[in-house]
């Protein structure tokens, strides 16, 4: 048997976070007492020169490397910034909220790294394998995350839901890659896209497996019908721990999509095609017709999600370069605006009381008039109003589809999306003109303020100059 | 061809030999008193047969869960002992990581206090 020496220079990015993980966990044994501030700004560290090593090694590459089953490509680049980024931003919220509620623990810290591990793993997984591996690894942990407050009622029920649930998809997934493996013979994403190619799109075998591997995708994803564990994990999870899965997962989804079907399957388009229509159209149906009646604003969000979820899918049924460029563009664009949305309800709430009701939103005016323009962008970003970030995501979504002749699948998204305009706008109704009795002054420390500042500045900024990032997802698919 | 299997059926009669000998062995030499505790079948430390609803020290799947990474590098190291010298340095480094990296487990479980049991 050959072996060769893997390039280990290549996968750098994730050789540094893997360090560090066990770094900080050690780290973190042994500087008990200080608020685990030892752990936090380790990790911060770690994200942003893990950011820097992605750049640095990998941009402008196109190598496969240990024996086929990792890929250092632009694409990788792109979905490991976002991520880290990502990471970065959902730490940064979570310090206050965790030292509130007496969980500031350094496993917070390395359970999340890990995650983003897993998620960088995927980016860059060029065999089945790899993908799988990457893709346990960060369900684990946000597992154990959504569990993180022990105490938790809520918390152990979301946490047991999701285990179930994710186990299961993670289990007709593995199915799935099983046929598509039995079929081609190989691991490598490489050699299955050929041999796919080879044996045709009308090999049973082949489209059964790319039936699951669909649903596992979906699942992932929280497209309909499998979205249920959504609401009930947004809701359950503490907040912190919400805005951690709600963002960079969802670009790790893309990666999971790109990867396995849009790379690896991209032969058997036809197939996948008409499922991720049904997909898409369910989700944005269910997901802004639900939302509507939400009181919870963690479910409202979760149900926001799965919409979002259903244009974001709209880019893959294209089937272009310019549709992944725009689903790439949506998922990084959304997870920016659901970081902040998530920030937003970590402001509001203080140690023994969670803003989660969205009657919590009112008079927030008239309490902070800064804030509630940074609500203004968000929810102004997430129906997309030009001049915010939201608006390019879903018109380059829509121009993808109309490109490839579907307009009736862009008129129906569109006709969903004024139906989801009323529950943003009626959050912003009550930040501007309800009034309530003694709204005191917002409470939150100045760390957590000049974090959603920025986050809520990014998605006006993104807004009115969008083309660096829309150039930076096209070149992560050689256009 | 079938000779190449010779060494798994000398491994399979040694197994059975071993399994067997103390057995017999205890059959034959050993003294017997029988009583009541030592004829009751038991599991674990369990009784064998009773309501499935008690209580019992969650510690002891601790230690059960602990036990099975120790154990499970050990069913890694013994192959690689074997081959060390075809796997060489790089495989000597590769195991180098692996055992440090279940050393920071360790330390992990140990500075917490898991293997306290008071």
């Amino acid at each position: 048997m050959n072996f060769q020496m893997p390039d280990f220079s290549l996968a750098l990015p994730e050789l540094w976070v893997a360090t560090m993980a066990c770094v900080i966990l050690v780290v973190d044994l042994f500087a008990r007492g200080r608020e685990s501030a030892p752990a936090f700004y380790l990790t911060q560290l770690t994200l942003l020169v893990g950011i820097w090593l992605a750049i640095d090694a990998q941009w402008g590459r196109d190598a496969v490397t240990f024996s086929g089953s990792y890929v250092a490509d632009n694409l990788a680049v792109v979905l490991k910034v976002a991520m880290m980024g990502l990471g970065l931003l959902a730490f940064a919220y979570s310090r206050d909220y965790l030292r509130q509620r007496d969980l500031l623990k350094g496993e917070f810290y390395v359970l999340g790294l890990l995650g983003i591990l897993g998620m960088m793993v995927m980016a860059s997984a060029h065999s089945m394998l790899t993908m799988y591996l990457g893709l346990e690894l960060l369900s684990l942990c946000q597992y154990a995350l959504v569990a993180f407050n022990r105490d938790s009622r809520m918390g152990s029920e979301a946490a047991m839901k999701y285990f179930v649930l994710g186990a299961l998809s993670s289990g007709l997934l593995l199915y799935g890659l099983s046929m598509v493996y039995g079929v081609t013979g190989s691991l490598d994403l490489g050699v299955i896209r050929e041999a796919a190619a080879g044996v045709g799109a009308q090999n049973i075998m082949l489209a059964f497996g790319l039936t699951f591997v669909v649903v596992g995708v979906a699942f992932k994803f929280g497209a309909v019908p499998f979205h249920m564990w959504i609401p009930d994990v947004y809701q359950g999870a503490p907040t912190a721990v919400t805005l951690y899965i709600g963002t960079a997962p969802k670009v790790a989804a893309v990666a999971l999509f790109m990867r396995l079907i849009g790379e690896g399957l991209a032969g058997l388009q036809e197939h996948w095609e008409l499922m991720l229509v049904i997909l898409a159209v369910g989700s944005l149906a269910v997901g802004n017709i639900f939302a509507l009646v939400q009181t919870n604003m963690k479910r409202l969000l979760a149900y926001s999600t799965i919409s979002h979820v259903g244009f974001l899918l709209l880019g893959f049924i294209a089937g272009t370069p310019e549709g992944y460029t725009a689903a790439l563009f949506y998922a990084v664009s959304y997870s920016l605006m659901a970081a902040g949305a998530f920030g937003m309800v970590i402001l509001l709430s203080r140690r023994g009381f969670e803003a989660e009701e969205v009657e919590d939103m009112k008079g927030l005016n008239d309490r902070h008039s800064g804030f509630a323009f940074i609500m203004l962008i968000l929810m102004f970003s997430m129906t997309g109003v030009p001049g915010t970030v939201g608006f390019y995501a879903k018109w380059l979504v829509l121009k993808a589809v109309i490109d490839v002749d579907m307009v009736w699948l862009a008129v129906v998204a569109v006709i969903f999306a004024v139906i989801g305009a009323f529950y943003y706008l009626r959050v912003l109704k009550m930040v501007y003109f309800d009034r309530v009795e003694g709204g005191e002054a917002l409470q939150a420390p100045a760390g957590l303020r000049v974090v959603l500042a920025g986050n809520g500045l990014a998605v006006l900024i993104l807004g009115i100059f969008p083309d660096s990032l829309i150039a930076a997802c096209a070149a992560a698919f050689g256009s | 061809m079938l000779e190449s299997y010779v060494p798994i059926l000398v491994f399979i009669l040694l197994a059975v030999g071993v399994g067997i000998a103390p057995l017999v062995a205890g059959f034959v030499l050993a003294p017997r008193r029988p009583g009541s505790e030592k004829l009751s079948p038991y599991e674990c430390g369990f009784e064998a047969f009773e309501d499935s609803r008690m209580k019992f020290d969650v510690r002891y799947y601790l230690v059960a869960i602990l036990f099975i990474i120790f154990d499970l590098e050990i069913a890694f190291l013994f192959p690689w002992a074997i081959v060390l010298d075809h796997v060489g340095v790089f495989g000597f480094i590769a195991m180098g990581i692996f055992v440090g990296v279940l050393l920071i487990g360790f330390l992990y479980e140990w500075k917490k206090g898991a293997l306290e049991w008071e």
